[in-house]
């Protein structure tokens, strides 16, 4: 019998694409579903999905939850758990279309959440970190309930297929968002999961990532330490942890992140100036089971821009370019010109070099 | 008594033809076993003096000569072997608590050899060591918990002195006194080259050698030998040896026959006196003792070396680990029931302690789980006999390995297990001066950097073939290590799924 995602590791190679505009002009979901259908070969139709950034400006405060369900049994528990812990201000089955390629659905929710003030005070968390554990919590312990998106003015959609279908699926063209991203998957073999396919998200933080690390277990176990559980086994989980922990926890810029995850060779640390090798230096040691080896190519998307970056011997294809106030980031050049067919730069990123964009107006929220 | 014979264990053979009688077996030959009878013209060998130390056999320059282990048996019994029928007689004609040197040499499971290494296939590319950038770099010591900066981007908080290790490979605790001046010379010369570490062991730091005090980790162990603040400051790490994997539970014995002058001066105990180390540090009785002693020998240092504490590998080792990480410890180091060493009881050196694989796995395991696996370095040994063993010890968890047997074998030991005796043919576990000097530091020196060079290039290897560039990333990356023919047990313990899994 086939293992399901989560007891088994599973290789995947796999199709990204994302872009964004930096003055937060919204641009509608089919854009992002026209770009990752021109590389269809590298997808096998086993996982696609998309995270959009400023999709929900009318709900903008609040945390959106994205769920799917099993069962009903599984919804009931968990909208229990939520009402106990969070003020859900609305409740809606996500809007979706049939689709011949797309079968096996689970029930699709979504939920728009502020955690409750008398159980944050009781907690003794930050917001964020509490609505982080609710939602490990839904995910370990209910049975049949995945919490697949948990950000602001953002979501998740995923399902196994081939991306463009998911898109459809899913009706993306009524959506418009400052940023875009999208993931077409290739593993070896499939349990057929719609959570395992990708992006992978916490909080506002989303992955898509092509690739197959061969850190693997070391960066989990080193994760793991400090309270994450890694229940899917894939790469884009484990990295999205990695980055939640960086940037939320250590309070560490994208630039940073970048530093630890792609480190610079020891061999380049010792060329550089006394400040910056010694800041190089003390991250590698200090992080150093966050180091992560075998090819990568990840776009990360988070409120109010996107990171992209190749691993350090750039193992996998990425190019990136810009159009105005756009930029472009896809795993092959031919997802950028289907919808930006004039680029006034194109560029191949370094390995290890990351590509960080924000929003001019309200990118201050991240990094240093 | 007639009880007390023993045939030989091992018959010298001659070829009377190859031989031409140059007498160089009987000068090399310290156990005294070859002589030349004058008289008839010819060779004769005392076998039951031969230690199988392979030196006669190495330099006869005809190839005359061979050891053979004897065909003289008992009456074979699966419950009684020969070796025990004796020890019984030898015990029964002395009283004597028997003794032996090296590791435990008892055919216990060897778990290295249990376990298989992973390479990349289609997904994900190998990566070619002589193509691109292989690191094995690596530092050892306690990593911060927090990082801040100033508005410059200078960084404020607090960072902790680790050693940093060109190859994650030591060389093991090893006294002088125990070995040579010249095998320390070539150990601390290699260390220098290598950009590693070798350690001095519980019998000080001899004074010619405070110039590799950047590339030595000074000993403090229960006998407190030859520890004085220079002797603490000379070194780069301070490690205190509550236990050895050979003996664990017990201290150490250095013959009176072995402390000559020099030895005496760098131990700072008398000339000809036994050096005997307790078994415990008799002002550590517990684990908020041994807490005092790491502050204490971080303050009488300034708080700018690292201190290790090396323990042997028993039954509640990650417990004990887990103690020691939370007492200030920046570096853990265990030592496998495998373990050499100098000299041991025998019964103790071949049933006490655990071997090295499970202990590792299990102490890495519980720092994770406590979440205190960053707060120190865990370093093994006893024993690593190759860079396989090392590359599945830094997969299991390990940051670095200790070798001591391998270094010595660089030196041309050849495993006869009799360092006891104080009469060492290839000059290391020796003092007496003529056999010292058979060791060439200047040969010694090179060709422990060729063995470590040879290892570290196979572990590259190997990395790279896994698609690895960075020796962080193998470390506790047990998705890279199989079990072959471990119980379902054994691969809890170490953590990892078996083959075909």
């Amino acid at each position: 019998m086939l293992k399901k995602e989560g007891q088994i590791r599973i290789p995947s190679g796999c199709a990204i694409s994302g872009f964004i505009n930096r003055n937060g002009k919204r641009i509608s979901g089919d854009q992002i579903v026209k770009s990752i259908s021109y590389m269809h070969d590298r997808s096998n139709g086993l996982g696609g999905g998309f995270a959009g950034y400023g999709i929900y400006p009318e709900y903008k405060d609040l945390y959106a939850f994205h769920v799917f369900y099993e069962d009903s049994a599984s919804r009931e528990e968990t909208e229990r758990f939520l009402e106990e812990h969070f003020d859900i201000v609305n409740l809606s089955r996500i809007p979706t279309k049939k689709h011949k390629n797309i079968t096996n659905e689970p029930l699709i929710w979504r939920y728009f959440l502020e955690p409750l003030p008398t159980k944050l005070a009781a907690s003794q968390l930050e917001e964020k970190e509490f609505v982080a554990q609710s939602v490990i919590n839904i995910n370990i312990k209910i049975d049949g309930a995945y919490v697949f998106s948990s950000g602001k003015n953002m979501g998740v959609f995923k399902a196994v297929g081939f991306p463009e279908d998911v898109g459809e699926f899913y009706r993306l063209d009524e959506y418009a968002g400052y940023a875009w991203t999208a993931h077409g998957r290739y593993p070896t073999n499939t349990p057929g999961w719609w959570g395992g396919a990708h992006p992978f998200a916490l909080l506002d933080y989303t992955i898509v990532h092509n690739g197959e690390i061969s850190s693997y277990d070391a960066n989990r176990r080193f994760v793991e330490m400090y309270g994450y559980k890694c229940t899917l086994l894939t790469d884009t989980e484990v990295i999205t942890y990695i980055i939640d922990f960086l940037n939320r926890k250590h309070n560490l810029s994208c630039e940073d992140i970048a530093k630890i995850i792609a480190a610079p060779f020891w061999s380049k640390i010792d060329t550089l100036p006394a400040k910056e090798k010694e800041k190089a230096l003390l991250f590698r040691n200090m992080f150093s089971s966050l180091l992560i080896t075998g090819p990568f190519s990840i776009i990360l998307g988070f409120e109010g821009g996107i990171m992209a970056l190749n691993d350090r011997l750039k193992l996998r294809s990425m190019v990136a370019a810009e159009k105005d106030d756009m930029v472009y980031i896809a795993s092959e050049e031919c997802a950028i010109r289907a919808i930006c067919p004039e680029v006034d730069k194109i560029w191949s990123p370094k390995g290890g070099e990351p590509i960080i964009v924000t929003l001019n107006n309200g990118g201050d929220s991240y990094g240093n | 008594m007639a009880i007390n014979y023993f045939y030989p264990d091992y018959e010298v053979v001659r070829n009377e033809k190859k031989c031409i009688k140059c007498k160089v077996c009987v000068r090399q030959c310290a156990n005294e076993v070859h002589t030349y009878d004058e008289e008839f013209d010819c060779m004769t060998a005392d076998d039951a003096s031969c230690v199988d130390c392979q030196r006669c056999v190495s330099l006869c320059p005809t190839r005359a000569l061979k050891i053979v282990e004897t065909d003289n048996i008992f009456k074979k019994n699966a419950n009684w072997s020969q070796a025990l029928i004796t020890d019984a007689y030898r015990q029964a004609g002395t009283g004597g608590v028997l003794l032996s040197s090296m590791g435990n040499p008892q055919p216990y499971p060897v778990y290295w050899d249990k376990m298989l290494i992973n390479a990349s296939q289609v997904t994900n590319p190998s990566i070619d060591p002589l193509r691109e950038p292989m690191e094995t770099q690596t530092f050892l010591g306690k990593k911060p918990r927090t990082i801040t900066f100033d508005k410059e981007g200078n960084i404020t908080s607090p960072t902790y002195p680790n050693l940093k290790l060109n190859i994650p490979i030591m060389f093991s605790a090893m006294s002088y006194g125990s070995i040579s001046k010249n095998a320390h010379e070539s150990l601390a010369r290699a260390a220098e080259q290598l950009g590693i570490y070798y350690n001095t062991g519980e019998g000080g730091l001899h004074q010619d050698f405070y110039k590799y005090g950047a590339n030595t980790i000074v000993q403090v162990a229960s006998g407190r030998f030859g520890v004085h603040k220079k002797y603490l400051e000379a070194g780069a790490a301070i490690e205190i040896k509550m236990g050895q994997g050979a003996k664990p539970g017990i201290g150490g014995h250095l013959p009176g026959t072995k402390v000559g002058e020099d030895v005496s001066r760098t131990r700072m105990i008398p000339r000809g006196t036994d050096a005997i180390s307790p078994a415990p540090h008799h002002d550590i009785y517990s684990i908020e003792d041994l807490r005092q002693l790491i502050y204490s020998l971080k303050e009488a240092t300034d708080y700018k070396k690292p201190v290790i504490v090396k323990i042997a590998a028993v039954h509640n080792v990650a417990a004990i680990a887990s103690g020691i990480a939370r007492s200030g410890a920046d570096i853990i180091a265990i030592d496998g029931y495998r373990g050499g060493t100098g000299a041991a009881p025998t019964r103790i050196r071949d049933n006490v302690g655990i071997p090295i694989e499970l202990a590792l796995a299990a102490v890495d395991q519980r720092l994770r789980d406590e979440g205190i696996r960053n707060d120190v370095s865990v370093v093994i040994g006893g024993s690593v006999r190759s860079s396989a063993d090392i590359v599945k010890a830094i997969a299991l968890g390990a940051d670095a390995v200790y070798i001591g047997s391998a270094a010595l074998l660089a030196l041309g030991c050849h495993l006869c297990r009799s360092c006891h005796g104080a009469k060492c043919n290839w000059g290391i576990a020796t003092q007496r001066p003529d056999l010292v000097k058979r060791l060439n530091p200047e040969i010694g020196y090179k060709r422990l950097v060729n063995l470590v060079h040879a290892w570290d290039h196979e572990v590259k290897e190997m990395m790279g073939g896994m698609g690895i560039n960075s020796i962080e990333s193998l470390r506790g990356n047990r998705l890279m290590l199989r079990g072959i023919g471990l119980t379902e047990k054994e691969l809890e313990i170490l953590g990892i799924s078996h083959a075909g899994e």
